[in-house]
């Protein structure tokens, strides 16, 4: 299974990471040789079954949706990246 | 271990304070040369330590963990604690939250010395992955100490720390124990809560002990398991002390041996192998042959499901919320497609020059995986395929109560053999991956040591049991470790 450099590019696009030409070239080899080695998949019969959803058995387990008081405000704003008068500033959305 | 420094605390041969300083001295002497510490928590070590010795002073009794210093893999949040997943997006990132076992752990009254080196968001078997250096195994500084927790093995395989937490995707945990000669335990997918540990694949992730003996796993896996409300994949509280099923007897115990697996090992790593077979049998276990007809396709359907969960979970290093922000003011050459430019390069941008070359594989191969006209014969399809590989786990385990295998095909490998081309390095995940893809509990022995290329290397096998059965896993291996 062989991967084009556009095809790689528009992956990346997708996964919004940035790559230059020459990183182009080593993902298209690299992931090209997993997806020829992973293609042994398809010799499995999946005829008889379901794709295994969930792993520990548990069915969808909810909680009331309460709110409550986080005491972490002033440590998660001091995570921003660029902070304004306790708002995270990010370039333009509009 | 652990034990024997509980003793010492509460017969008062030695403080906390002084346990915890013992341990920082040698840390700052041999890590150094190891590279296990990413980053060491003195003051916050010498203040539990404090605490707990306050408590022996006034005469109150202490439990078996209090004051016991340990590390902790560095995509394990400590609140206020520097945590980086040894990427370098999260250089600056101080965790405002305890994960669950965290809690947990500080309730039982521990002690943290540090978090410890980890391939990169926990993605590679040889901590080579990490944007922090590699970490060298202590036995042997010229080859790797596994991976992705080689941090925290070679951290115990080298006294600095009695007890590490790491965490285990594909064989994370017990990799790296196998190759530095310690005990690696993976519980039961949902026997312990995942909050708290940046996630990497969400339904194969695991937290668990590397300790030198099994007694020690198996008192650290008491204080850290149990339903959480903050994980919805937890199961109910077993409530168990899992140190008290250690007997030290196997007699009745059935082991399943996959012949396939050690025909496939060369002939020093094959006998170690047989040897601790034959040990089981002199204890009393009775050995049968076992076949697990789908374990070829484990591995395949692995690198579909874990890339394709990565890739969801690492969308949110972005360079928006948290972390590095880059913003190389250049053109990515990428179409904005309806999206403000500045905000595209952003993202762009933070994440090329935030994450790592093996990290940056893994989402795109799961982008791929996932995205339109390819989700149904990939991640449907290897899901499908996991589906087969637990009943054939349901099957063997109707005939034995363990199952008996290696850990990986050789020991420790020396650093940079592998990292020219990534199959080479998928490929040693082939014996412990299947343990995450079904969801079984798992736990890495040190086994009989090896020669391998003019060296003598540990070498460990590997019990996986039911789901849930982790007092018959750890049984077993517990008898293994001090029978004769």
């Amino acid at each position: 299974m062989s991967l084009t450099k556009d095809e790689v590019k528009h992956i990346a696009e997708l996964a919004r990471i940035g790559v230059d030409e020459e990183e182009l070239e080593k993902f298209s080899t690299d992931l090209s040789a997993v997806l020829d080695w992973i293609s042994k998949l398809e010799e499995a019969d999946v005829s008889a079954v379901s794709p295994m959803a969930r792993v520990a058995g548990s069915i969808n387990v909810a909680r009331e949706d309460r709110m409550r008081e986080s005491d972490s405000r002033e440590e998660i704003i001091r995570l921003f990246p660029e902070e304004r008068n306790g708002y995270d500033k990010v370039k333009s959305v509009l | 271990m652990i034990r024997e420094l509980h003793e010492k605390l509460i017969n008062k041969e030695i403080t906390a304070q002084q346990l915890a300083e013992e341990y920082l001295a040698r840390i700052k002497e041999k890590n150094p040369q190891i590279n296990a510490y990413l980053t060491i928590t003195e003051e916050l070590a010498l203040e539990q330590a404090r605490k707990v010795d306050e408590k022996i002073n006034s005469g109150q009794s202490i439990g078996m963990l209090e004051g016991i210093p340990g590390a902790i893999k560095d995509n394990i949040c400590i609140r206020g604690i520097r945590t980086t997943a040894a990427s370098k997006i999260l250089d600056n990132y101080i965790a405002p939250y305890d994960a669950t076992v965290i809690e947990r752990l500080k309730e039982a009254g521990s002690v943290f010395l540090g978090k410890t080196n980890l391939d990169e968001f926990a993605m590679g078997s040889s901590t080579e992955n990490s944007a922090y250096g590699v970490t060298k195994n202590p036995i042997d500084l010229e080859r790797v100490s596994g991976g992705s927790s080689g941090g925290s093995a070679a951290t115990v395989a080298a006294d600095l720390a009695p007890w590490a937490l790491g965490s285990d995707t594909g064989g994370s945990i017990r990799e790296p124990a196998s190759f530095c000669g310690v005990v690696g335990l993976k519980p039961t997918y949902g026997r312990v809560s995942r909050h708290g540990l940046l996630a990497m694949a969400s339904s194969l992730d695991q937290i668990g002990p590397i300790t030198k003996t099994v007694e020690d796993a198996a008192i650290i896996l008491s204080a850290i398991a149990g339903e959480d409300r903050m994980d919805a994949t937890t199961a109910k509280s077993a409530g168990k002390d899992y140190e008290k099923y250690l007997t030290g007897e196997v007699q009745g115990l059935k082991i399943g041996v996959v012949r396939e697996y050690l025909e496939g090992l060369e002939k020093e790593m094959r006998q170690s192998m047989e040897k601790a077979i034959e040990k089981f049998k002199r204890l009393g276990a009775e050995i049968v042959d076992v076949i697990l007809p789908y374990s070829p396709y484990a591995l395949p359907a692995y690198y579909i499901v874990q890339p394709s969960e990565v890739s969801s979970n690492l969308a949110r290093f972005d360079g928006i919320r948290y972390g590095l922000r880059v913003d190389d003011e250049q053109e990515s050459g990428f179409p904005a497609d309806g999206m403000p430019k500045k905000l595209l390069e952003t993202y762009l941008d933070s994440r090329r020059y935030g994450l790592g070359a093996e990290v940056k594989r893994r989402i795109m191969l799961g982008t791929y995986a996932l995205s339109a006209g390819y989700y149904d014969a990939y991640y449907k399809r290897a899901q499908k395929v996991r589906a087969l590989i637990r009943q054939d786990f349901e099957a063997a385990f109707e005939k034995v109560d363990l199952i008996f295998s290696p850990v990986a095909p050789t020991p420790a490998f020396r650093i940079g053999e592998k990292t020219s081309d990534p199959l080479k390095m998928y490929l040693e995940d082939i014996f412990s991956v299947t343990a995450n893809i079904a969801g079984v509990p798992a736990i890495a022995v040190p086994g009989e040591e090896v020669e391998f290329e003019g060296k003598k290397l540990p070498f460990g096998f590997q019990l996986s049991a039911k789901w849930f059965d982790e007092e018959n896993l750890l049984r077993a291996a517990h008898a293994y470790e001090i029978g004769k």
